[in-house]
Order: C-alpha cells, then structure tokens, then sequence
C-alpha cells in the first residue's frame, strides 16, 4: 500500500540488503568466527524461513496468522521420532512425515477451520488457531509425555574445511534442505495449474470461483502445504544439537518465523525468506560478538529489528505496492 | 429443440429482499440476447442466479440439464463463462497467468487455445508476462474476455463490458464480441446500462423492471416500441 505525499523509499531495501551482505562477507573473509557464525546463522535462518514461509502461505489465502503452525511442526516432528523408534531409518522416515504432515494440515483445516470460518469473521478463526495450538501441543504431551526425547541426526558430525574456515555439515545441510523446501514450493506455485489456482484463490476468491476453482479445496491444501513445510521446519530444528525435542520445542522458533514474516511483509514468502536468513544471522552474530546479549535477550533483539525495519518501511521489507488502475 | 439456457419462474433474493421474481428468459445456442434495465432492475442478479453466485429458486438449465443446484465452480465446469462486472481480472497476476486460469476446467494443452484467443487479441501476446493490474481499463476488460474465451465456453456472461470506457474502446470491444460469437459460436447473454449498442448487437432482448421481465422481443421490435424507446434508448 503506497501512501499519498510520502517520498518513495524503494531505494530503501535494495540498498539496505545490499550493504548487510557486504558486510558479512567482508567480515568472514577476515574472520574465521565470523564466517563460522554467520554460517550457523544462516541454518538458523534457513528454520526459520521454513516456517516463516508456511506462515506467510496460510495468512495470504486467510488473512490469518496460524498461531498453531509452531505446535503442528512439532507434533509432526515427534511423528518422524516415532516412525524412527518403529524401525524406519532417517529418510525414509522424513519422508513419511512430510506426508502424513500434508494429509494432517488438510484435515484439520477441512475439520476445525473451515467450520468457524465458514460462518464467522476472522478473528473467530484467530480464536480456532490458538485452540488448536492449545489442543496440539496438549496432544503431544498426551501421547508422548513431556520429557525431552533424542532425535537421531541424518548428519553425521563431519566439518568441511574452506580456506581455514571449519563449517559443519549440519548447517549446511540444514540451510540447503529449507532452501530446497522453499523453492520447491515456489516452482509449484509458479508453474502448475494448482498452484495457480491457489494463488488466484487467495487474491481474488469470488473470481477465481467463476472460472471453475474450487476455493474452498484450495485453502485446504495450502494448511496441507504449510504444515508439510513446518515439518521440514520441525525436522532440521530437533536435528539441531542446540533444539530439544519437546512439546514446546517450536515456540521460540514460531517467534523468530513471526518476525520473519511481519518484516518481510506477510505477503511475501521471498521477503520472508531474506528476513528470516537476516534475522538468523543478526541473532547469532550479536550474540557471538556483544557478550551483555546472552541467550536470554536474543527474543528482544529479533523484536529489535522487526521494529526497525517497520519504522523504516511499514509494508515490510518486501510487502507488495498493490499496482492497479482505475 | 431445448434452448441452450432456459430460466423458468427463477427467484432470487439478497436476505429479506427479493431481486428477482419469477424471471422466465432463454437463450438459443449461438445466440446473443440483451438484458436490458435501470439500476437495480435485477440484471446482475440475473447473471449472478445463472452461473450460482447468488441464492436463487426455480427452474434453470443448461442444455436440457438443472443448474439449479450448481455453484460457480460447477457451472464454469458445464460451460458458463461469467464476466463480472468491474471485469474480474486478477489484478496480482500476470496476462498470461489470466489466460491460464480462464482454462484452469479444461484439460490438455493451452497452445491451440491460446493461438486462437490471439487471433482476436493479438496484442496480449506481446504482454504476456505484464501485471494485468498495470492494464488500461480498455485492456482489463478485453483480458477478461479472452480468459472468459480461454474456457472454450457454450455461453457467455457479460456483465457491463462498456462500463467505464471510452467509446473508441467500447466499439472496439462489441466488434470483437461479434466476432466471438460468429468465429466460435459462443452464445453471449450481455447486461448493458448501453441499450443502443447491445440492441445493435444482440438479436434479442429482455426489459427488466424491478426484478421482473417487463417486455421482450427481438432487437428490432424493442428499439421501436415507443416506450421502450422513451425509457431505456433516451430518442
């Protein structure tokens, strides 16, 4: 939304974006930590996008933020950790659970939102998503306890030395995997007949009915979709040796994903990427190098930044000027 | 012989008030008819009862078969193209996304489709990957058209595709509609606030009066019915 009267500040972002990744990368060719952090950052990053992303998915068709969309990747989270204790091996585990994630997220739009927002107004499928936050994350306590549980890791402890500087192979493959994830989704959208129609769905529903789509089918899905990228989220986060695996083990995560979204204009998946990436990264290398910022204020300092870029361009990094002529 | 669309005592309402009562029309396969009223007649909510978008009883059909229980997502699937007013397009998306979603209930390829909504718009081609909402009004309108075309339909709905345009643009649009209906066979079912011109280009028309069909005939007969005259052809 431009607004009448108020210079442009489109050479804003650009620049700003620009003079950050010159930063880093400065910063790690003389430095060794800092390569090393903001590499971990990026993984971090790379979670956060995933969820930032699903997020962003299910605002844009509703115009709703899923408050639940943490606690459903981490029940999907536990249902990998389960399908492993029954003898299934990393993989073929992680794929599994991107499906039944899929048919899940389906469903329970189908059975708790759909109802609610069929006769009600938006804050009353609020209300339905919190419920349902409430209902996952008391179902994950319910069937598999409270206590911290071990998930294996696909990455073996290995580190890829590149010019003195050591990166672990959990962080890179955590940022490829989100990255994949992401695309994946992306191509979808751009290029099949029903990621088309989702989107057309999301912007214009009356419209997209009169040409045959079925909306209601297209919300759905986008749960099923979302849900499928939290578990990628979910996944890469309890593989992480930092994350444990427990029924709150995504709030935090949510958090960050949120600022996420919000500074890459909720409309965005690809400002919500860049946020998130920029959001990992800031969080890791403040903490690493101003020593008062302990792990207990890194949450201040997302909200921080998000404050900042809000003051600075209040559509978000990447929220869309809506084009149209009269 | 059924006609291709055929409404029989049709009702429809918006909440407590009725806006349409029992509106009986038809229209024949390749045809093009002419709804033609004042403001809140009722000729949207008739385009609106035929592709589902609003409540509504009675006998419909198309093709011999009820429409009475098909929502829009059905009927775009039986044939029913429907151009809402204020055009329908998606502004967010590009030309050619536009186009892609006019076929979104066909199935197959888009080329020989696309190659012949060209020929009539030749100048979409061009612009494909633009931002239809960067379109002139001009523009927009003709874009719902040829999505509304890309659905290959049996019968179109047009709702107001004169509104807001200049004259140039608005003949350039009804010489296109013409060659729609000759070239393809379309059947068009065109709402105008512009009587002349839709008289001129339909072969029949329906006056409606407060969600009532008040006369109808061919185009000849209404333009010269003095009344008629008097009240919706301003001469």
């Amino acid at each position: 939304m431009t607004r009448r009267g108020r210079p442009s500040t489109s050479w804003i972002v650009p620049l700003g974006l620009g003079a950050v990744c010159a930063l880093l990368a400065i910063g790690s060719l003389r430095s060794s930590l800092f390569a090393q952090q903001t590499v971990s950052g990026l993984a971090n990053g790379g979670i956060y996008a995933s969820l930032a992303v699903a997020l962003v998915l299910i605002y844009r068709a509703t115009e709703v933020i899923n408050f639940a969309q943490g606690a459903i990747a981490t029940f999907t989270t536990y249902v990998a950790w389960q399908l492993m204790q029954w003898g299934l091996s990393y993989w073929p585990a992680f794929a599994c659970t991107l499906g039944i994630a899929f048919g899940g997220g389906f469903v329970l739009e189908l059975v708790a939102i759909r109802p609610v927002e069929r006769r009600g107004s938006v804050l009353s499928v609020v209300i339905a998503a919190i419920g349902l936050l409430i209902l996952v994350e008391g179902s994950i306590g319910w069937i598999w306890g409270n206590e911290v549980k071990f998930m294996p890791t696909p990455f073996p402890a290995h580190i890829y030395t590149v010019g003195g500087v050591a990166f672990s192979r959990q962080d890179l493959s955590t940022i490829a995997i989100s990255l994949v994830a992401v695309l994946v989704l992306w191509l979808f959208f751009q290029f099949t007949k029903v990621g088309l129609a989702m989107r057309a769905a999301a912007v214009r529903p009356d419209a997209a009915r009169l040409v045959g789509v079925r909306v209601s089918w297209m919300l759905s899905l986008g749960w099923g979709l979302a849900a499928a990228l939290g578990a990628v989220a979910g996944m890469m986060a309890a593989a992480s040796p930092s994350v444990l695996l427990q029924p709150s083990m995504m709030d935090g995560i949510l958090i960050y994903a949120f600022a996420a979204a919000v500074v890459g204009g909720l409309e965005s998946a690809a400002g919500a990427v860049v946020a998130a990436l920029l959001i990992g990264v800031l969080l890791n290398l403040v903490t690493t190098y101003v020593h008062f910022v302990g792990p207990a204020l890194q949450l201040p300092v997302a909200f921080v930044i998000m404050l900042v870029v809000l003051l600075v361009k209040p559509s978000g990094l990447f929220g869309r000027t809506r084009v149209r002529r009269v | 012989m059924a006609a291709l669309l055929e409404l029989e005592d049709v009702d429809a309402r918006y909440g407590p008030v009725q806006a349409l009562r029992s509106v009986t029309l038809a229209v024949e396969a390749g045809e093009i008819v002419a709804i033609l009223g004042a403001n809140g007649a009722g000729k949207t909510t008739t385009l609106r009862a035929i592709s589902g978008t609003v409540r509504r009883t009675g006998r419909l059909e198309l093709a011999g078969r009820s429409l009475a229980r098909t929502r829009p997502e059905g009927a775009a699937r039986r044939g029913i193209a429907h151009v809402p007013e204020g055009r329908g397009t998606f502004a967010e998306l590009t030309v050619w996304e536009n186009l892609r979603l006019g076929a979104h209930v066909r199935h197959g390829s888009l080329k020989a489709d696309a190659r012949r909504v060209f020929r009539y718009f030749p100048w979409l081609e061009e612009r494909r990957s633009q931002q239809a909402g960067t379109l002139s009004g001009g523009e927009q309108q003709m874009l719902a058209l040829a999505r509304a075309f890309m659905q290959r339909p049996r019968l179109m709905l047009l709702d107001e595709p004169s509104l807001g345009l200049a004259p140039i643009v608005v003949a350039e649009i009804f010489r296109i509609l013409r060659e729609l209906n000759a070239g393809e066979g379309t059947a068009l079912l065109l709402v105008e606030q512009n009587a002349r011109t839709s008289l001129s280009l339909a072969a029949r028309a329906y006056v409606l009066e407060v969600g009532a069909v008040a006369f109808s005939g061919t185009s000849a007969e209404l333009s010269s019915h003095g009344s008629i005259r008097r009240s919706y052809l301003g001469y």
